[in-house]
């Protein structure tokens, strides 16, 4: 299941050094499992536990998230500008669910 | 570390006198079985940070005073920190004390960030007290929290 919409954003260029915001939304319901149905059934928990980003392959950012974040997680955060490249966003979740997505920086 | 009011200073009083563990076999006395019974916050602060103490202050959590639907909560979470390899921020940590789960979020990051200043969305299931803990890299916590008051919870019940 890899069906989710993301959403990134990252600024297509920059200069070496500048400290640059990074904004990551992922489309996905994120079921608390606390609810139940109308019968009084438990709705299974499925939620994305895990986020991890990367700029060339090194780690820069990782968020471990419970049900208490919102449905369509949304993240925002910063990295320093080092290199031109590639920075790549992982989401992975209950069910198997994983999502990638990735974005390309120049770095002047 | 300076006297502080409000619930981060309970916290950090709990945890220079009483063992981690102490509160550790508490939770499993009260759940024998394989799953643990609800953490309380404390608990679960407890948990996380093992039996360092919280210091107050170099934390700021922005998250609305009222909130009209708590299913999506702006939450922001700034340190003072320089942000070098020698001294930065390693993880924040968001702890909730009236969602069904004490757990909201773990934000881990390092110096390649530049700035500790992260922001998600959260549910918040009441009015109640926020926590956000900041682990820095030579192993202190420091800690901030806000209270909120949320007029219609995030939805717990039935659909």
């Amino acid at each position: 299941m890899s069906t989710a919409r993301a959403l990134i954003n990252v600024p297509a260029t920059a200069r070496r050094g500048d400290i640059i915001d990074i904004k990551a939304l992922i489309s996905h319901e994120m079921e608390t499992g606390f609810r139940r149905t109308q019968l009084g059934v438990p709705i299974p928990r499925d939620i994305i536990t895990q986020f991890v980003c990367t700029y060339n392959g090194a780690e820069i950012f990782r968020a471990e998230f419970h049900p208490a974040i919102a449905a369509n997680p949304f993240l925002a955060f910063s990295t320093i500008a080092t290199e031109s490249g590639t920075i790549a966003f992982h989401w992975t979740g209950d069910n198997g669910f994983s999502a990638t997505e990735s974005a390309a920086i120049s770095v002047a | 570390m300076r006297a502080a009011g409000g619930i981060v200073a309970g916290i950090a009083l709990d945890s220079a006198t009483q063992p981690v563990a102490a509160a550790e076999a508490a939770i499993t006395r009260a759940a024998p079985g394989a799953r643990p019974a609800v953490l309380s916050m404390l608990e679960a602060i407890q948990r996380t940070v093992g039996g360092t103490s919280i210091n107050k202050g170099r934390v700021k959590l922005e998250l609305p005073p009222l909130v009209e639907n708590g299913n999506t909560v702006g939450l922001a979470v700034r340190v003072d920190s320089p942000m070098t390899p020698a001294d930065h921020v390693k993880a924040i940590h968001v702890f909730s004390e009236k969602n069904p789960q004490p757990y909201v979020v773990t934000f881990r990051l390092g110096p390649r960030a530049g700035r500790a200043s992260v922001a998600t969305r959260v549910r918040l299931a009441d009015t109640q007290t926020v926590v956000a803990i900041c682990e820095m890299s030579d192993g202190s916590f420091w800690s901030d929290s806000v209270n909120v008051v949320v007029t219609l919870a995030a939805c717990t019940e039935e659909l």
